[in-house]
């Protein structure tokens, strides 16, 4: 597989010559843009295979991007970059569309990885993501999910990407957690993607007052 | 009741548990095979004493099958089986290494005259028994007599684990006869002991009618009764000061376990920060800085009553979380990536869940040479769990030298003394996981009068915001 084409959108300057002298070698960097107007511009232009988007933009969220973009070019990928970990910020990027989420302390061999992950089409979970979603995803509902869903599938997860939450929360890699669990690393990716359509897609009330909330 | 279980673990290469485990312990690959390793009890597969378990591993038998010889043995030698298997637990050394509890209970003279004394009085109520009727129950009852001897060495003498196998077997009697405070009211064991002794009174009495049939026969009881008074005056006093002696063992058996949760915290806080300062004698700024915060922790604890480092009265686990993340990243230097997974007020057995962490992250930030190590905690309806997990070198457990105390103690002996499980998978260069389980929801077993003790565990609460926090159970579909 060719080095996925990748732009990067982020406030941050210093930021990016790092993200970009950093995954140089990994990817091909085509663009990169500071605030959501250019970025929305710039990424239709070049039409990359994924987008490194910072949640916090001085022009809006991240997720003011995303869904601009989603629109005309639903085949752009969106990987989620942010320093903050609250849980509204990123859930609210995730419900946007966006493919996964990272930290932005995050290794340059872990980004390359989760930027060539997103690319062909699987989710990527930061440890914090992982936690949040267990959390969201509490098997015992509070009241307010007590309400009739239309969906019920969707709001509850498997025991089994129950675990691999568990262990992607506790740090553990793909890799690690396929050994762990003695299932492929294919199975693993299936269960995160999984999880990730049900976080964009349930009507679980945390989730949707955390998106509602971001908006506001 | 808890062990850590030793075995490779997260291994980049052919991570297998179990073949692993029995690998790196040969002596025991060995016992399964049965090819005739030297008796050892097997405390790790134990329903009593592990004493089946390692008969079952020496000759390669099958664990039930010994078990239910066992119970047949005791059928046929009325009894006597079961004093064989005490006196078995008693001499045969348990397989992690060490002596024997018999070894151990030759000097423990308080301990053998608790026994016999106990042993005499079983043995003048048999007497007794046997003069007034010959019931084929008290050919059962007499090989007790050394089984109850041999129980009380045991129960001074063995490891704190088995303690804690032989106090939750009696459990239930303990219940049924009041010995427990707070499992009954005074008023309610009151009653429940006065309808015992009716019971028996009446039953005995019926039994004696019907067995002798006329009153006139009752005559030589008078006798009897007169002997055991004498026997009562001549040797009450001594079972009196055995009794006394029970008090004061149980005194002190609480007064060792304060001790050593002392010793634990100052191991955690002084001790912790003296080896800092060794480190960084050059830094004249930081060894003041360490030393001033030393000294702050320590007043709190010593005049405010507050341990160091832990039990705010109103802080939550994901809070106490949170604070070891902080202060082991800004006393070590590394980085510590901690997820929470629903949260709930802390009490006196997730405080020392957390000290527990904490140990076992300042460990990992000390020794494991990792560049991020990551703290997970989750609460679940029954229990909490926490791991410790970093990818560094590792460590080859049996290569830690006695004194140092970090895992031993502050992490292992913590979690046991509260009912709770700690687990540690570690090789060398394969990194370490440190599992941790505290049950919530009830109270702590053995440590009366904690420091800060603040009730039971309170139920989840939940964050604003945030409100998955109720644990969670199996509702999810598969």
């Amino acid at each position: 597989m060719s080095a996925p084409r990748v732009v990067l959108v982020d406030d941050h300057g210093l930021f990016r010559s790092g993200v970009r002298a950093e995954l140089g070698r990994e990817v091909d960097v085509v663009g990169e843009a500071d605030d959501v107007q250019p970025a929305i511009a710039l990424i239709a232009a070049l039409l990359p295979d994924v987008v490194l988007l910072d949640v916090h933009l001085p022009g809006g969220g991240g997720q003011a991007v995303i869904q601009a973009v989603k629109a005309g070019h639903p085949q752009v990928r969106f990987l989620a970059l942010s320093a903050s970990d609250a849980p509204e910020d990123v859930i609210a990027v995730i419900r946007a569309g966006a493919r996964g989420y990272v930290t932005k302390t995050i290794s340059t061999a872990e980004l390359a990885d989760a930027v060539r992950r997103v690319a062909a089409g699987d989710a990527v979970f930061s440890h914090r993501l992982a936690g949040f979603v267990l959390d969201a995803f509490a098997a015992t509902p509070s009241a307010d999910d007590l309400k009739p869903s239309f969906d019920s599938e969707l709001d509850q997860l498997t025991n089994r990407e129950r675990e691999v939450l568990r262990l992607i929360a506790q740090g553990y890699t793909y890799k690690e957690i396929a050994r762990e669990l003695f299932i492929s690393v294919k199975t693993v990716e299936s269960h995160v993607s999984s999880v990730l359509r049900k976080l964009q897609l349930s009507t679980r009330h945390q989730l949707t007052r955390w998106a509602a909330e971001r908006r506001l | 009741m808890s062990r850590i279980v030793r075995s490779g673990c997260l291994g980049h290469d052919g991570y297998v548990e179990h073949p692993t485990r029995w690998r790196r312990d040969p002596a025991r690959f060995r016992h399964r095979e049965g090819d005739g390793g030297p008796l050892r009890r097997d405390p790790a597969d134990r329903l009593g004493g592990g004493v089946a378990s390692g008969v079952a591993a020496w000759k390669g038998f099958n664990v039930t099958t010994v078990r239910i010889a066992f119970v047949l043995l005791t059928v046929v030698t009325t009894g006597g089986a079961v004093a064989a298997y005490v006196l078995a637990w008693l001499v045969i050394p348990a397989a992690g290494g060490g002596p024997s509890i018999g070894v151990k209970a030759r000097s423990d003279s308080q301990g053998l005259g608790l026994a016999a004394g106990l042993a005499s009085l079983l043995i003048l109520v048999l007497l007794v028994a046997a003069a007034l009727s010959d019931s084929w129950l008290i050919n059962w009852a007499w090989p007790q007599v050394l089984s109850v001897a041999g129980l009380v060495l045991i129960w001074r003498n063995a490891p704190a684990d088995e303690q804690a196998t032989m106090r939750h077997l009696l459990q239930p009697l303990e219940a049924a006869t009041g010995v427990t405070a707070g499992v009954a009211t005074p008023h309610r064991r009151a009653v429940l002991r006065l309808t015992i002794a009716g019971l028996l009174l009446l039953g005995g009495v019926t039994w004696l009618f019907s067995v002798h049939g006329s009153i006139a026969l009752l005559r030589p009881l008078g006798g009897v009764a007169l002997v055991i008074v004498a026997i009562v005056l001549a040797l009450g006093p001594w079972w009196l000061r055995i009794a006394r002696e029970l008090v004061l063992e149980r005194q002190a058996r609480v007064r060792a376990e304060e001790r050593a949760d002392i010793a634990a915290r100052v191991h955690d806080s002084v001790l912790q920060t003296l080896a800092l300062i060794q480190r960084r004698a050059d830094d004249p700024a930081k060894v003041i800085q360490l030393a001033r915060l030393q000294e702050r922790e320590l007043r709190s604890w010593l005049f405010e009553g507050r341990a160091p480092n832990e039990l705010d009265a109103d802080l939550t686990l994901a809070a106490g979380v949170r604070q070891i993340q902080q202060d082991v990243e800004t006393r070590y230097g590394v980085p510590v990536e901690a997820v929470t997974v629903g949260d709930t007020k802390l009490d006196d057995n997730l405080s020392a869940l957390l000290a527990a962490a904490r140990e076992a992250t300042i460990n990992a930030a000390k020794w494991s040479g990792a560049d991020v190590i990551s703290l997970f905690a989750e609460v679940e309806p029954a229990e909490v769990l926490l791991v410790v997990r970093d990818r560094g070198q590792g460590f080859d457990p049996e290569a830690v030298p006695a004194d140092r105390q970090g895992l031993a103690e502050s992490v292992h002996g913590r979690m046991t003394r509260r009912g709770g499980t700690a687990t540690v998978s570690t090789a060398v260069g394969e990194g370490t996981k440190v599992t941790l389980k505290m049950p919530i929801g009830a109270s702590s077993p053995a440590s009366p009068g904690g420091p800060g003790g603040h009730g039971g565990t309170g139920p989840p609460i939940k964050r604003g915001g945030r409100g998955g926090s109720s644990p969670r159970g199996k509702r999810a579909k598969t």
